[in-house]
């Protein structure tokens, strides 16, 4: 379990180092903060004098090593925009985004869970073909034109929901179900695959020579094993889900990371953007860590193995 | 070219079902392959209208027409059969819009697509050849590029070098490829120990001759199922990109714009965002019943 625990810790800092390498790079190597940040019509002279006084004309590895140690102190500069840190700015709208996750994830699980478990138990079924059609279309559907039709149905036509905006739980709907509709595909098939694969195990057949009812089977047998390869794979969608939050946010007005971050762009605030992007990536890489743990504490094959 | 063990796998695909089950599987994949191929036939009026664009769309793309503005589709009241699908908000023909629209995804998704799946290849195939420290490296810049949601990491990037096309397929080109070199890398892992691979190494072939010409020809099924299924993606993202203006600009009418400008005037207007929207959901669902069909055809057993 040691071994398992520092294998994790080691990925888990070199992981972090190349984020903020290439957080650091995109701004500092891709692009030029100078010329981003001056305007236009500023001469060569001015340019210079700025390159000196932003300390961008020192060696690149200083210039990484200085951001990198404010990163790490919470510190990414302040914002060329708004005059606040961007830090500051990046956590205040964390919390939307989380909750925002949160509840896309519930009604992906809420969709995906029990479709997934009935076309595993009637293969090549009505359930199972109505299924993979809606895996397939799911997967095909670009979410910010779902939300998009959403909108357009439920609050311009129908007036049952607000079209955007936070706040109440009426704003949740709409945006919730749009993210759940972008992670149930794939957690649908992963939930399929996981149970037709448990089902034909020695302890599923051992359980029915027992005399155990069928019920029973696939739900405490057959479900709990088939829960640990879609967890896993949940931990590695964590960034996916998060990307289509991302997504989701910018569609429904919705006061989170997202929203900050293209409005950032849009006003060529740069300190914004790299926090959080950073931080973002960091969240991902800490639930990723956390769910390969969880893991290998559920299953020792795991730890063991890989 | 080398003796195909995707060949192998599926002869043995073939064999392998019990026999009274055998006609049932046949009838099953044949069921399967139909909607693969329902799909590369929408998929092939999809690229046939987009590159006929100038013959076949009953208007130009960009000519405004202030009078006839929000008209909307035919069906409706007050739509007329000169614009079947309606006009946005400055009476540009929806239809034609729409149909130019899709050469600017169809070029940035098969683009990117191609860029990416090279990328990908080579490291696929250096760190599933080479193992040891060069798997390690490029495996670390995987995990790096897959803790990244796509969409940010080109979001982050583009803000940097600013929206145009030719930027939006190095972008999503650069950040595409951890998908095929993860995949490219667990085959070539197996490949690697076959008897083909190390007869030509026994025979004293370079590396470079035992990668490209041994085992990359065995990797063709994986690298163009993938790389069908990619396109899907790629396009998605390049209409999220223009949706949110920061990919193809106003007035060159591309998906993703005319959804963004269209979402504007949802309130009154909903054919403005509906159809281009459409028109990507179309594309993706069968971009991805082809690449479905494609991997059922090439190698039922393909685990992608």
């Amino acid at each position: 379990m040691r071994r398992y625990l520092v294998r994790q810790l080691v990925q888990l800092v070199v992981v972090i180092l190349g984020i903020s390498i290439l957080a650091f790079s995109i701004l500092h190597i891709i692009g030029d903060p100078v010329t981003l940040l001056l305007p236009q019509n500023a001469g060569k002279e001015e340019y210079v004098r700025y390159k000196h006084l932003m300390g961008l004309d020192q060696p690149i590895w200083i210039q990484y090593w200085k951001f990198a140690t404010g990163a790490v102190q919470g510190d990414f500069g302040r914002s060329w925009y708004g005059n606040a840190p961007a830090f500051r700015l990046v956590v205040d709208r964390m919390p939307p985004t989380i909750y925002l996750t949160l509840a896309g994830l519930g009604v992906a699980l809420l969709i995906a869970l029990p479709l997934g478990v009935l076309a595993a138990l009637k293969r090549h079924s009505f359930v199972d073909t109505l299924c993979t059609l809606l895996a397939v279309a799911g997967q095909a559907m670009p979410i910010f034109w779902l939300g998009i039709m959403l909108i357009i149905i439920f609050a311009v036509r129908l007036r049952l929901l607000p079209a955007s905006g936070y706040g109440t739980w009426q704003n949740f709907i709409m945006p919730a179900f749009c993210l759940g509709a972008f992670l149930a595909p794939i957690t649908m098939r992963l939930v399929r695959s996981g149970i037709i694969e448990v089902m034909n195990m020695e302890f599923i057949k051992t359980a029915r020579a027992k005399g155990v009812a069928e019920r029973m089977v696939v739900v405490k047998h057959a479900f709990r094993n088939a829960c640990i390869p879609v967890i896993t794979v949940l931990g590695l969608q964590f960034g996916q889900l998060l990307g289509g939050a991302f997504i989701t946010e910018t569609v429904f007005a919705w006061p989170g990371v997202a929203t900050l971050t293209v409005d950032s762009i849009r006003n060529q605030d740069f300190p914004v953007v790299q926090c959080a992007v950073v931080l973002l990536a960091l969240i991902i890489v800490i639930v990723n860590a956390f769910v390969d743990l969880l893991v290998g504490l559920i299953d020792p094959r795991i730890r063991a193995g890989a | 070219m080398a003796v195909g063990p995707s060949a192998t796998v599926t002869a043995a695909g073939l064999q392998a079902p019990a026999a009274p089950d055998a006609a049932g599987a046949a009838w099953r994949r044949l069921g399967r392959l139909k909607w693969g191929v329902g799909g590369a036939a929408v998929f092939l009026v999809v690229v046939l209208s987009a590159v006929l664009a100038p013959v076949i769309s009953p208007h130009d793309p960009l000519s405004v027409d202030i009078r006839h503005r929000m008209v909307p589709p035919a069906w409706m009241d007050g739509g007329t059969r000169e614009h079947l699908l309606g006009t946005d908000q400055i009476g540009r023909d929806l239809l034609s819009r729409v149909i130019w629209g899709g050469r600017v995804s169809l070029v940035v998704g098969v683009s990117a697509v191609l860029l990416s799946a090279t990328i990908g290849v080579l490291f696929g195939l250096a760190a599933g050849y080479f193992a040891g420290q060069v798997d390690w490296s490029i495996m670390t810049l995987i995990n790096v590029m897959l803790t990244f949601p796509f969409v940010l990491l080109a979001l982050a990037v583009i803000a940097v070098l600013g929206p145009s096309v030719p930027n939006m397929i190095t972008v999503l080109g650069v950040t595409g490829w951890p998908v095929y070199a993860r995949i490219i890398r667990a085959e070539t892992f197996a490949l690697r120990e076959r008897e083909f691979v190390l007869a030509a190494r026994a025979l004293g072939m370079s590396h470079a001759r035992i990668i490209f010409r041994q085992i990359l020809p065995n990797l063709v099924s994986p690298i163009v199922v993938v790389a069908t299924l990619q396109i899907a993606q790629v396009i998605i993202l390049e209409s999220f990109l223009s949706f949110l203006g920061l990919g193809v600009q106003p007035p060159t009418p591309a998906w993703g714009n005319m959804l963004g400008e269209g979402r504007v005037y949802m309130l009154n207007s909903w054919w403005i965002a509906a159809f281009p929207g459409l028109a990507i959901f179309i594309t993706t669902l069968v971009i991805n019943l082809m690449g479905n069909g494609l991997r059922d055809w090439l190698d039922p057993h393909m685990k992608l």
